[in-house]
């Protein structure tokens, strides 16, 4: 299969979206924001769209509008929560609305062509695209595997970020435009209605059963690459549109993972990761009580503190 | 944000200087010109009563919250132009230490030597300090598990440790005793003392002074977002920390739920 030429684009395609996304949605759901991605995919249409009606190329053009939008979002996020969500809304209906009465307007484009960019197609990966995705893919990965350290702590603690001397805002901002250049990474192949869950599905499946950010992020973005080449070469023998069967994949990930998870920890635990502790009490209490009085806490905290 | 400049004069220089400071939240005046000065190898705590403005005003030092009126230096230096972060040390009022992806206590310790490297890679050094910090608050051997699974009382212990890592000439902590057994506390009654020892100022909210009222040198006391009283740590604050003293405390449910299940529910 590997000889159709388009077949390859696809899958390098696919392999750069399974890495992009996870480690960028990993930040947002870090931050309890799990829904931008949806956000920044409806306001992306509208720059698709925009691409169509001055007849530049769609990718580009979504990666400005969808930038721009998100930059819109993180800055109603640092103003506070009043009527936040109401204001994103917004951004979601606009987006959508926009997109599909400007597409109308355009001389060239119809629905249908905006039906691929909503579901994804491996069809019409050109060179072109595949060369603008993996420039925008690069960066991506520069930045969000360069700056862990530092976009974890934002996405942390905020106040104690701003405490350690760290450019907050301009790190969020980074962010936020990383996000969107993600979305549009992936819009071809996934399509805008589900590059959200190939940001967030692989990171649920994987923080399942590790302990650390550093361990979430290998294991979602491993999940990422599987689902990604899996669910294309499947939609290319089943003849199905790639976006839902890579998210499909990812949900059987996540439920077997969900199912694995308890099994796991009880071997963890185990094999003694840390320290073999006991299951049960071997503590002999002295006597009929007469060395715990009414004072709680502190005496018991002794042994703990040791 | 990565090279900060030689500040002039450790020794002389107040590490906090408030005057008159003046905050609103939501509209509501709730700093109305608040002094507050801290001298390096100073303890000073703040008390007053709950939603007397002692967070409030614990943020504004720290720049989360904007002041309206007065001026704010750090080590001399006005707020606006302060660079100098790997210098301070912070601990929230606790929230809590977990977020949407787990981290491990490893990880969130870490982030306070961000201060220290900045842009640049995680070194040795900077991991030693981390073991350092992490031991201080015997939590070290737990430095793998996710910061999720720990007690109320332990993700206080790993915020005061990420406060602790960057070997700041400031500390700022905001209940940090909060929920934190009695034996803890000591031991981080300790840990400050060299602290302070080596020359650092420390500013914090308590509730009950406890094993650290030997180390306090000032108390200031707020009523509805005025100074009340800045002298000696009043002598009935300190009743709170003898023994048998009932523990109510608005922030420590998680520690005193398992103190109470741990200890005397054992016996028939
Ligand atoms: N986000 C906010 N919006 C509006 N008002 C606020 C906000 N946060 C705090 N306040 C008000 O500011 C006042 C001071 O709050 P602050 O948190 O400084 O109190 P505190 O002294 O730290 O209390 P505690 O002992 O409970 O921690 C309170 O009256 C509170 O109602
Ligand atoms: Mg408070």
């Amino acid at each position: 299969m590997l000889n159709a030429a388009f077949m390859q684009r696809a899958l390098l395609a696919a392999l750069l979206i399974g890495v992009t996304a996870p480690a960028v949605g990993l930040y947002l759901v870090q931050r309890r924001q799990a829904i931008m991605g949806d956000g920044i995919g409806h306001v992306a249409l509208t720059g698709v769209s925009l691409g169509f009606l001055l007849n530049t190329s769609p990718v580009w053009m979504a990666t400005l509008v969808a930038s721009a939008g998100a930059v819109v979002m993180e800055l109603i996020r640092e103003r506070g929560r009043t009527r936040g969500d109401i204001a994103l809304a917004m951004l979601f209906y606009g987006g959508m609305a926009g997109g599909a009465l400007i597409i109308k307007l355009s001389p060239d484009g119809s629905m249908a062509n905006l039906t691929s960019y909503l579901w994804g197609s491996i069809l019409t990966v050109s060179t072109a695209d595949i060369a603008t995705v993996g420039v925008l893919a690069a960066l991506v990965t520069a930045i969000t595997f360069g700056l862990r350290r530092q976009l974890f702590a934002v996405c942390q603690d905020e106040e104690f970020a701003r405490v350690t001397g760290l450019p907050v805002r301009l790190l969020n901002l980074l962010l936020a435009v990383t996000a969107a250049v993600t979305v549009t990474v992936a819009m071809r192949v996934v399509g805008l209605l589900l590059v959200s869950a190939l940001m967030v599905v692989p990171v649920a499946a994987a923080q399942q059963v590790t302990r650390s950010f550093a361990a979430t992020q290998a294991l979602a973005v491993g999940i990422g690459v599987a689902v990604s080449l899996t669910g294309t070469t499947a939609s290319y023998y089943q003849d199905l549109p790639p976006g839902p069967a890579i998210v499909v994949l990812a949900m059987v990930v996540f439920g077997l993972i969900g199912v694995l998870a308890v099994p796991l920890a009880r071997r963890r635990h185990r094999t003694g990761g840390g320290g073999a502790e006991p299951a049960a009490c071997d503590l002999v209490l002295p006597g009929p009580r007469e060395d715990t009085g009414s004072g709680q806490g502190p005496a018991r905290g002794a042994a703990l503190a040791e | 944000m990565t090279s900060p400049p030689a500040s002039a004069g450790t020794g002389t220089a107040p590490a906090v200087r408030l005057l008159g400071g003046a905050a609103s939240l939501g509209g509501r005046p709730v700093l109305r010109g608040v002094d507050l000065t801290v001298r390096p190898g100073e303890v000073v705590s703040l008390l007053g009563a709950n939603g007397s403005g002692k967070s409030t005003t614990i943020r504004a030092v720290m720049g989360s919250v904007p002041l309206q009126r007065g001026t704010l230096e750090l080590f001399g230096t006005p707020y606006g132009r302060f660079r100098a972060w790997h210098r301070v040390g912070y601990v929230p009022q606790r929230t809590s230490a977990a977020s949407g992806v787990p981290a491990s206590v490893r990880e969130v310790v870490s982030t306070g030597r961000l201060s220290r490297h900045g842009l640049r890679p995680f070194r040795r050094r900077d991991r030693e300090a981390v073991d350092r910090a992490l031991d201080a608050v015997g939590m070290l051997d737990r430095a793998g598990d996710g910061v999720g699974n720990l007690s109320g009382g332990q993700q206080q212990r790993v915020l005061i440790a990420r406060a602790m890592v960057g070997e700041p000439d400031l500390l700022v902590m905001d209940e940090p005793m909060a929920g934190v057994d009695l034996a803890s506390q000591q031991v981080l009654a300790d840990t400050l003392e060299r602290e302070v020892r080596r020359g650092a100022a420390v500013l914090l909210v308590l509730h009950e002074l406890g094993p650290l009222e030997p180390l306090i040198d000032r108390a200031v006391v707020l009523r509805d977002g005025c100074v009340a009283h800045d002298g000696p740590p009043p002598p009935a604050a300190g009743q709170h920390a003898l023994p048998g003293h009932d523990h109510v405390h608005p922030h420590g449910g998680d520690h005193d739920r398992r103190a109470r299940t741990t200890a005397p529910g054992l016996l028939p």
